[in-house]
């Protein structure tokens, strides 16, 4: 589906207001939008909220061979998922340029600024790793997709679990939850992606650019850093030139964000793990808001079953006794099944109609008296290899006559199959 | 349960017969629902049933492909996105499921030549997935506004080894059971929309849960009515 395209006077509006320090939702110019994080009831699974903008994070984790460079590491793998269900443009299945940067952006920020301690993940060196995956999903885009992925990628690492792998000689055994606790990932630090975005060839500079904003834009510079100052990641997109100035106070700037949001996350895990410890519930189910309107949650109830059984039993015998099935079916061998009784059978008539007008009506009845034949010489089971078939087993029924077409075609038959073969060919 | 039901399952099951005994599990677990949560889509609706909860989210009647468009009314797609990795053939099943029970109560020749797209994506799963889709998708229609001949919502309910139906049933519950079915309930005249079913079951016994699926198919059209009442009430 097509994007509803921005009326000029839109784009005028929004541009004009951005010279006048103003911003459609009342933001300062250095503003994020309210960030919520929240989590789900598995480990490893989070919610980013960034306003409007929604995503969620899910990790998982495999044992894999390692890559042939490095036996001793564990694999990362990031997958952002821009879900059809975030924007009408966005189309499932397809890698578009948006995913494709938004992939490699996250991949530069977690994996290449060496956050996770990827050694750790070994479990036998050279044979067997762990395959950190992550997910994310895209489920409502109101701009600025790489922060709220960002965010949510690194809460959810951080929150994740594995399970616990016991090494005993040459025998590795993975205990489950219920049997060991699942251990966290090592994690060195939080890079934590921050967007500016860049107006009127770079005159003008906003902090997580909504929407609207992205479409206005003529820039967008991506940071990357984590609390100790250092930047893991920095990509300019849009193709504007920026002073060393402007990134020097982007960098400033982003240094105080990711501060900011480092401290939300860890406040967020420490809230998430006392939920855990306590015993109570926690997850989606749990983050539902009581307090709107949208919103209506329903206590576990029981359902009447009184009449049930007796309706059930009036639907059986109303829909009255099935049509009576042949008692015993007729079972010419063995081990060989036969549906309907010995009819003649209308499967294939094209085919034997061909045959018919290759060989003739004539010789097709000396064939059959030739099988027969053939068949009480031979024994039950006629095997023929064809050098183009596979190899064919074909039993032979007791009464030939009724059912011509199962007979064991004969050496003229073959002929005339091949025949039609070539035909066909 | 009783003692004594026990010892009556156990006498039909050494007479051969199967038989459905005293239904004390027949429960559904506590559900909830929250709609137009999101703000790009033109309906949103979450559906949680126990710890099992999917977010659904419906575009349309907007403008549709010419390689979809039907001339007479409008293309539903339905999209299940799974939490980890792609969508496989497990997701396609269920999304032929869930469209087929969409486009039954939809009135989609009101709008011809137009696409409908309905995301489904799984938050978390606990068992009973796809009825949670169907109400999900049920709720997110509503939210949408789109003309419907009728509201529709799903149970399932799985068949234990000892003949026991449970409704609603967990992932562990799901696992031990002998049959699972999955129906998809009419608001009009309680009729089966839908069914889906894995493993084996008599006749009577498919009888039975839909009669179960049935009577707790009041509930959630309550539970429906109850949200839209408060919605519109605009009081807490």
């Amino acid at each position: 589906m097509k994007d509803t395209p921005l009326a000029n006077c839109e784009r005028d509006f929004l541009l004009k207001a951005f010279e006048e320090k103003k911003r459609l939702d009342g933001r300062q110019t250095y503003d994020y939008r309210k960030i919520k994080i929240t989590f789900g009831t598995d480990y490893g699974c989070c919610f980013v909220d960034l306003g409007k903008t929604r995503v969620m994070a899910q990790v998982s984790c495999e044992l894999v061979a390692p890559k042939d460079n490095r036996p001793n590491e564990g694999i990362l793998f990031f997958n952002i998922e821009l879900s059809p269900m975030a924007s009408p443009v966005f189309e499932q299945g397809r890698q578009s340029e948006l995913s494709v940067k938004l992939n490699r952006q996250l991949e530069r920020c977690l994996r290449n600024s060496k956050c996770i301690d990827t050694e750790s993940l070994c479990v036998v060196s050279g044979e067997k790793v762990w395959q950190i995956r992550v997910d994310v999903h895209t489920l409502n885009h109101d701009g600025n997709l790489m922060d709220a992925a960002s965010i949510a990628a690194i809460t959810a690492l951080c929150h994740f679990r594995r399970p616990d792998v016991a090494i005993q000689g040459d025998d590795v055994t993975v205990y489950g939850p219920e049997e060991r606790d699942p251990i966290p990932l090592s994690i060195y630090h939080m890079p934590i992606s921050v967007s500016f975005s860049f107006f009127q060839q770079g005159t003008y500079l906003l902090v997580d650019p909504c929407e609207r904003e992205e479409r206005v834009m003529d820039g967008l510079l991506m940071i990357a850093m984590n609390k100790h100052r250092e930047i893991c990641s920095i990509q300019s997109s849009g193709g504007i030139m920026l002073l060393r100035d402007q990134v020097m106070r982007c960098s400033k700037i982003a240094s105080v964000k990711v501060s900011e949001i480092t401290d939300l996350i860890s406040k967020a895990l420490e809230n998430d793990k006392k939920a855990r410890k306590a015993g109570s519930k926690c997850g989606f189910a749990e983050s539902i808001p009581q307090e709107r309107i949208t919103a209506l949650k329903m206590e576990g109830t029981p359902v009447d079953v009184e009449g049930v059984t007796e309706r059930a039993s009036y639907v059986v015998q109303k829909a009255g006794t099935p049509p009576q099935t042949v008692p015993s079916p007729v079972v010419p061998l063995p081990g060989v099944g036969q549906v309907g009784e010995g009819i003649h059978s209308t499967w294939g008539m094209e085919e034997e109609e061909e045959e018919n007008n290759i060989s003739g009506d004539e010789e097709d009845k000396v064939i059959q008296m030739e099988v027969d034949k053939e068949d009480s010489k031979r024994g039950d089971v006629v095997e023929i290899s064809d050098s183009e078939e596979e190899e064919v087993v074909i039993l032979n029924p007791e009464t030939p006559d009724k059912t011509p077409k199962s007979k064991p075609p004969s050496s003229h038959q073959k002929v005339a199959a091949k025949t039609k073969k070539k035909q066909k060919k | 349960m009783t003692q004594s039901s026990c010892d009556a399952l156990h006498f039909f099951r050494g007479g051969g017969m199967m038989e459905v005994c005293g239904s004390s599990t027949v429960s559904l677990r506590e559900f909830g629902c929250e709609q137009s949560l999101l703000s790009r889509p033109d309906g949103s609706a979450s559906f949680t049933q126990g710890d099992t909860s999917v977010l659904a989210g419906v575009y349309g009647p907007a403008e549709v492909k010419v390689s979809k468009e039907i001339y007479d009314r409008a293309t539903l797609e339905v999209l299940v996105q799974p939490k980890v990795g792609l969508p496989s053939v497990r997701e396609r099943l269920q999304e032929q499921c869930v469209r087929e029970t969409c486009e039954a109560s939809l009135l989609l020749s009101l709008h011809p030549r137009s696409s409908l797209t309905l995301i489904l994506q799984v938050l978390h799963d606990d068992g009973s997935l796809l009825s949670c889709f169907l109400n999900a998708a049920c709720m997110a229609l509503m939210d949408a506004g789109l003309p419907m001949s009728c509201l529709f919502c799903a149970v399932t309910c799985a068949i234990d080894t000892d003949g026991q139906i449970t409704t609603d049933p967990t992932a562990a519950q799901e696992k031990e059971s002998r049959a699972l079915m999955t129906f998809a309930i009419d608001s009009t005249e309680r009729k089966v929309l839908m069914s889906s079913t894995k493993g084996s079951f008599s006749v009577s016994e498919l009888q039975q849960c839909i009669a179960v699926s049935q009577k707790a198919s009041e509930k959630i059209f309550q539970f429906y009515r109850d949200s839209v009442r408060r919605r519109y009430s605009k009081i807490l």
